[in-house]
């Protein structure tokens, strides 16, 4: 339809991402004026009916933002209470709970990197269509996913909405012989996992970059999954830098209890999500930060398939600034989420009790920790009963946003000025891009509709 | 394999107000997804596909409530265009943990989460989808079973009814040989009003039942929340825990209210 000079054309859904949203170009010329990630899920109000709720409930109700990264909002509501009441969770507790976490990332970035990510560079509408050319990566993706849901099975009850998780810990632990059948499965899967980081190494990448803020939790010594403190790298741009650029810059951390005064939410027209800033400037969470902040802490199996897989050397300072590499790196955090997997079953003990306990007092906590697709932050206030009164959530796709939204404005910019691509095009261009994210619109808070504005000269 | 003398049956996903637990669910059944295709269209489903097809469909599966005017009049274009309409988890079917804004003030509730409530539209409550629309099946749980969407699955392709028990998760302990953990721990558990289907996750975890599966074809509630008082919960921790995720489930929604005028 026309209508004052300007095209607006409606081309369609936005598939193969969790929940629904809109997409919105303007473009003049060989110019783009606008790029916009409209988020319409409807609002279902977690923040507000928290309130009022026992400090006992938020992980069980919080899983329910995202029936994808379940664990990320159990484990993350747990530390943030734990912390309020001043309760530390350590030993063989802590390591399940890290545990639990590797079932889910194994999960969740197996899902992605096989049935919704794919398909976008082998050519086909999604893991079906796949399945016709490339039936036997399907099927090691599906084996993959299978094993990181045994994970989710055997400690947390079920695959969605883990059921044993609790304050404190757990309400059951597994038996050594529970776990023994676990390992013999995950030694397959680790095959498997370096099988499908070469076969993501070998697909063809566009040149892009991303000059954004990385964002990541770090802990001291090993890859932070399910603790750690958050920690930025500058984007390229502010060393002189290309955006595309391999090279790591150091890094600068805040405590996690001062989240609230640098990562800043505000709400934009457009969307039902509230956008976040870092220290005013745009930012990203989820694998590349990741990658760029601990890579370097893989395991030796996993740096050296990265090595392998072209990420470079993190161990020298390599990182990896371009959003459809995150295939790659996603690949490579599968492999290294099995191998500490088998790990911590390997070193594993049952301890005398499943849980500690947690008894309320007034305060507020923060927790954080690393959801497949970045960062998620929680924060409570209790009163003295245990009663909450104020819940703030953070979730990655949030945060993600603008850089998203940065990344569409680059990358169909740079198209235009190759040649002139037609709607269909530029679609297929700006779902690929929101893809490279895993964005998880859902917990961000529902229909993508492409619109695309040009101005007529 | 299906052969061109039978068309295959087309199936339809959908998705309102949600966490995407309950279609994932479908992806999670790595052992029958392939061969699933092989015997079904899977004509529209976002969440794995960029591929759509228009309607009629054989079979919609709808995940999540309606809360926004918008979702009341795609439901009506959903009914209209499914032969056969089954709703999937506890939102579809019973409005979810955010039909809690039922029991709210949602303009409240906007203004906590939204410094512009005004950028955000939607309906004062949560309602699940046989409330707009006639449902030919509801599958329950928060999130759903595996085991049962494929025998909803199955059960549709056979030209069948499911066969989902709609007795109580107390049978599925006694199935399963979990031993009652009311009975030899006192702990508070929904259990004995909870629909089956979930295979007694909860108590063989040793904790108790929290009806995520809403309430079961015969609950006794009245005689049921004297023993939950018994084992410990006072009135608030009867309310919250009737009011979680299937809190507009009538059963419940009647316990809880009864409850608060103790």
């Amino acid at each position: 339809m026309t209508h004052r000079g300007s095209r607006v054309l409606h081309v369609g859904s936005l598939a193969r991402v969790e929940g629904e949203g809109a997409l919105h170009l303007g473009l003049e010329g060989r110019s783009v004026t606008e790029a916009r990630l409209a988020i319409y899920e409807p609002p279902r109000f977690f923040e507000a009916f928290l309130r009022g709720r026992a400090h006992t409930e938020p992980p069980d109700i919080t899983s329910r933002i995202c029936g994808i990264c379940p664990v990320a909002y159990q484990l993350s509501a747990c530390r943030a209470i734990e912390d309020a009441c001043g309760v530390t969770v350590t030993g063989q507790p802590a390591a399940l709970r890290r545990l639990l976490y590797c079932g889910e990332w194994i999960e969740s970035q197996s899902l992605h990197v096989h049935l919704l990510h794919a398909p976008d560079f082998l050519g086909a509408d999604g893991a079906v269509d796949l399945a016709r050319t490339h039936r036997a990566d399907v099927e090691r993706g599906l084996r993959l996913k299978q094993a990181g849901n045994a994970i989710l099975e055997v400690l947390g009850g079920r695959a969605i909405h883990p059921v044993n998780v609790r304050l404190g810990g757990f309400h059951r632990l597994p038996t050594t012989a529970e776990l023994r059948p676990l390992a013999e499965r995950l030694r397959r899967a680790r095959d498997d996992a370096a099988q499908t980081v070469r076969w993501v190494a070998a697909f063809d990448f566009p040149d892009a970059g991303c000059d954004h803020d990385l964002l990541a939790l770090a802990e001291p010594g090993t890859y932070a999954i399910e603790c750690g403190t958050p920690t930025v790298m500058p984007a390229p741009g502010t060393a002189g830098l290309a955006a595309d650029s391999d090279r790591a810059l150091p890094t600068h951390s805040f405590p996690l209890h001062a989240f609230g005064d640098h990562v800043v939410e505000h709400q934009v027209p457009h969307s039902t999500a509230l956008h976040s800033r870092l220290d005013g400037r745009r930012h990203l969470t989820g694998p590349l930060a990741r990658y760029a902040v601990s890579g370097r802490l893989l395991s030796p199996i996993a740096r050296q398939a990265a090595h392998e897989a072209g990420l470079g050397d993190p161990a020298q300072g390599a990182v990896c600034r371009n959003p459809y590499r995150s295939i790659v790196v996603r690949a490579v955090e599968v492999l290294y989420a099995v191998d500490e997997a088998l790990r911590i079953i390997d070193a594993y003990e049952p301890a005398p009790s499943p849980c500690t306990e947690v008894p309320p007092r007034a305060g507020t906590g923060h927790g954080a920790t690393e959801a497949p697709r970045g960062l998620l932050y929680h924060r409570y206030t209790l009163d003295p009963s245990g009663t909450i009164t104020d819940a703030v959530l953070v979730p990655p796709t949030a945060q993600n946003q603008g850089a998203i939204e940065e990344d569409l404005r680059r990358q169909v910019q740079t198209r235009l000025g190759h040649d002139e691509p037609t709607d269909a095009e530029l679609t297929a261009l700006c779902e690929r891009a929101i893809r490279n994210h895993d964005p998880c619109i859902s917990c961000s808070t529902h229909f993508l509709d492409l619109t695309v504005q040009r101005a007529r000269h | 394999m299906p052969t061109d003398a039978r068309r295959r049956p087309r199936l339809a996903v959908w998705k309102f107000a949600s966490c995407d637990g309950c279609q994932l669910t479908l992806l999670d059944c790595e052992d029958e997804l392939l061969a699933l295709a092989d015997h079904l269209d899977i004509a529209h489903f976002l969440e794995a596909s960029s591929a759509t097809a228009p309607g009629p469909y054989d079979l919609s599966l709808v995940e999540g409530s309606v809360t926004t005017a918008q979702d009341v009049e795609r439901i009506h274009h959903i009914r209209a265009v499914s032969r056969r309409l089954v709703t999937i988890g506890a939102c579809a079917t019973a409005g979810g943990v955010q039909a809690l804004r039922n029991y709210a003030d949602v303009a409240e509730y906007q203004a906590v989460v939204y410094a512009r409530p005004d950028y955000v539209a939607t309906l004062a409550t949560s309602t699940p989808i046989s409330t707009h629309v006639p449902v030919d099946f509801e599958l329950r749980g928060c999130p759903i079973d595996r085991r049962q969407l494929l025998e909803v699955i199955t059960a549709h392709l056979a030209g069948r009814t499911p066969n989902v028990p709609a007795h109580s998760v107390c049978f599925e302990c006694k199935q399963r040989g979990t031993v009652c953990v009311t009975v030899a721990h006192g702990t508070p558990c929904l259990g004995p009003v909870t629909h089956a289907g979930c295979g007694a996750v909860c108590p063989t975890y040793g904790r108790g039942c929290y009806g995520c599966f809403g309430p079961s074809d015969s609950t006794n509630l009245p005689a049921l929340v004297p023993l939950l008082h018994r084992d410990g919960m006072d009135t608030l921790d009867v309310v919250r825990v009737l009011r979680t995720f299937n809190a507009a489930a009538p059963e419940f929604d009647a316990a809880a209210r009864k409850e608060l005028e103790r």
